[in-house]
């Protein structure tokens, strides 16, 4: 698995798109922590940014690598190698090269304008592990629906209508559920609807810590109640885990029986 | 070497392999023919296990494949697509290789036959349909297997490399290996092949030697023989 890690690491890191993303991060952390003097407005920017981009260009990525590397996959399958080494080394390769994307990208300008002195701190570490937690997530999901249609144009639609459902559809939905349901108690079903979308959790997470109740809206302030914040992000944390663990036990799965 | 009893296999409706039973020799080459779409890369690619049969057995040196993967140190394979990671170069796609697999590696054969030395530190992307196709090549064959097996390996190939390719792999049977090539080019098997496995829709339609093959059709040639042989059933399907 390893050594199938590191060529497919190479392979990403000298992409051209590879370098663009990590350059549109630097470019707009740089811009932000120019404009502004605030470090916690940055931040709570660079967490709108975040939180929108890396599920799109994981899941992006993640198809499109994956499509690119079906015949060099049928190469490795021909070695004597187990299934498993392959897709977790080609999968881990192209996930690490994103996730430093992001590492690089947004943290070296905050390193250098000076975050490890700032009382922020924790919060900076919090947005660049959801940035990672994120790429993780949507890449998986990248590649389970890469493996089931073998059709690119559908894949790729697929792909791109997962990320609008869980970046923009799915709040919408939740808003209109909380508005029709409004007589009802709605505790149970914000906290469910909220597990339910790792876009959702990542930002709950962040909110909670950045103790801005005023921006953590209906649910934040539904999970603060109900489960006190200690628990409340104990819930959020665990379910962000279920969401990597779940989507690389189906990848396992799939990748026991799919034919090439 | 290997034996395979009644093996299927079925893409949705389509029944791909039908009941194969099969038994190969230790050594030799063997041709496997037939039109598209009649499960000859299919029926590869369940031997090495890319593919899961429906039912069946398929043994390689008496024993079980079915969910292995280890006895594919054994074997070479030259895939029929030639596409690789883009920004990875020549020289890397060997170490890889050369890490995965260990033994002696013969890949200064290859270079020095194809004469990819100026390709090895182009990114593969770069480079040519029938460089990439050399490389690929070089790839698969650059361990010493008692197994090889060749899916199209003329596909964009020059006649020189061709030639070589061709006194590569009669070299290799003289060594006592097993090597089963399937291929459009019907000279290119008449050129090589002792044996000629011909699959129609699925079923074995011919197992034997070449000149078992010419006899039977009352041929001279191996294209007018499979001729032949099409025309025969498109008739018979037609009566």
């Amino acid at each position: 698995m390893l050594k199938i890690l590191k060529y497919s690491f190479y392979e990403m890191i000298r992409s051209r798109w590879v370098f663009i993303y990590t350059g549109f991060y630097l470019l707009a952390t740089i811009s932000l922590l120019l404009l502004s003097n605030d470090l916690s407005k940055v931040l709570i920017s660079m967490t709108n940014i975040t939180l929108i981009l890396t599920p799109l260009i994981g899941i992006l990525f993640g198809t499109i690598y994956y499509y690119n590397s079906k015949e060099f996959i049928q190469l490795l399958m021909a070695q004597a190698l187990s299934r498993w080494s392959i897709f977790s080394g080609m999968y881990a390769g192209m996930v690490i090269a994103l996730c430093m994307s992001v590492l690089l990208g947004i943290g070296l300008p905050f390193v250098f304008y000076g975050i490890f002195g700032s009382p922020d701190l924790h919060i900076f570490l919090l947005l660049i592990t959801m940035g990672c937690v994120l790429s993780i997530i949507f890449s998986l999901i990248a590649f389970l629906i890469a493996m089931k249609y073998d059709d690119k144009v559908k894949g790729l639609s697929i792909s791109i209508f997962v990320w609008l459902f869980f970046a923009i559809v799915y709040d919408g939905i939740f808003l209109l559920l909380l508005l029709g349901l409004k007589d009802y108690p709605l505790d149970k079903l914000t906290i469910s609807m909220l597990v339910l979308n790792p876009i959702d959790l990542s930002r709950i997470l962040i909110l909670m810590k950045l103790d801005m109740s005023a921006m953590m809206g209906y649910t934040g302030a539904v999970l603060s109640k109900f489960l006190g914040r200690g628990t409340g992000m104990l819930v959020v944390s665990i379910s962000l885990m279920i969401w990597m663990a779940l989507p690389l036990w189906r990848l396992y799965k799939i990748g026991l029986k799919k034919d090439f | 070497m290997i034996t395979i009893t009644k093996l299927n296999k079925s893409y949705k409706k389509n029944h791909v392999l039908r009941d194969i039973d099969l038994s190969l020799p230790q050594s030799g080459i063997v041709a496997l023919l037939g039109p598209n779409g009649s499960g000859k890369t299919t029926l590869l690619k369940c031997f090495l296990g890319m593919v899961m049969a429906d039912s069946g057995q398929i043994e390689f040196d008496g024993k079980s494949v079915i969910g292995q993967y280890a006895y594919r140190s054994k074997v070479s394979y030259l895939s029929q697509i030639a596409r690789f990671p883009e920004n990875l170069t020549a020289r890397e796609l060997i170490s890889l290789m050369k890490e995965i697999k260990a033994g002696e590696t013969r890949e200064h054969t290859f270079i020095k036959i194809f004469n990819l030395e100026k390709e090895l530190d182009k990114k593969m992307g770069s480079l040519s349909g029938g460089t990439r196709q050399k490389v690929n090549i070089t790839l698969a064959l650059m361990h010493d297997d008692p197994l090889i097996i060749l899916d199209e390996p003329s596909t964009g190939l020059d006649p020189l490399s061709l030639q070589e390719l061709k006194k590569f792999v009669l070299a290799e049977k003289d060594k006592g290996k097993l090597i089963l090539i399937t291929t459009h080019i019907l000279s290119l098997a008449e050129d090589l092949a002792d044996d000629i496995l011909f699959l129609l829709e699925g079923d074995i339609y011919f197992n034997g030697s070449l000149h078992d093959l010419l006899k039977d059709q009352n041929e001279d040639n191996l294209e007018r023989a499979i001729a032949q042989i099409l025309r025969t059933t498109k008739e018979y399907a037609n009566a």
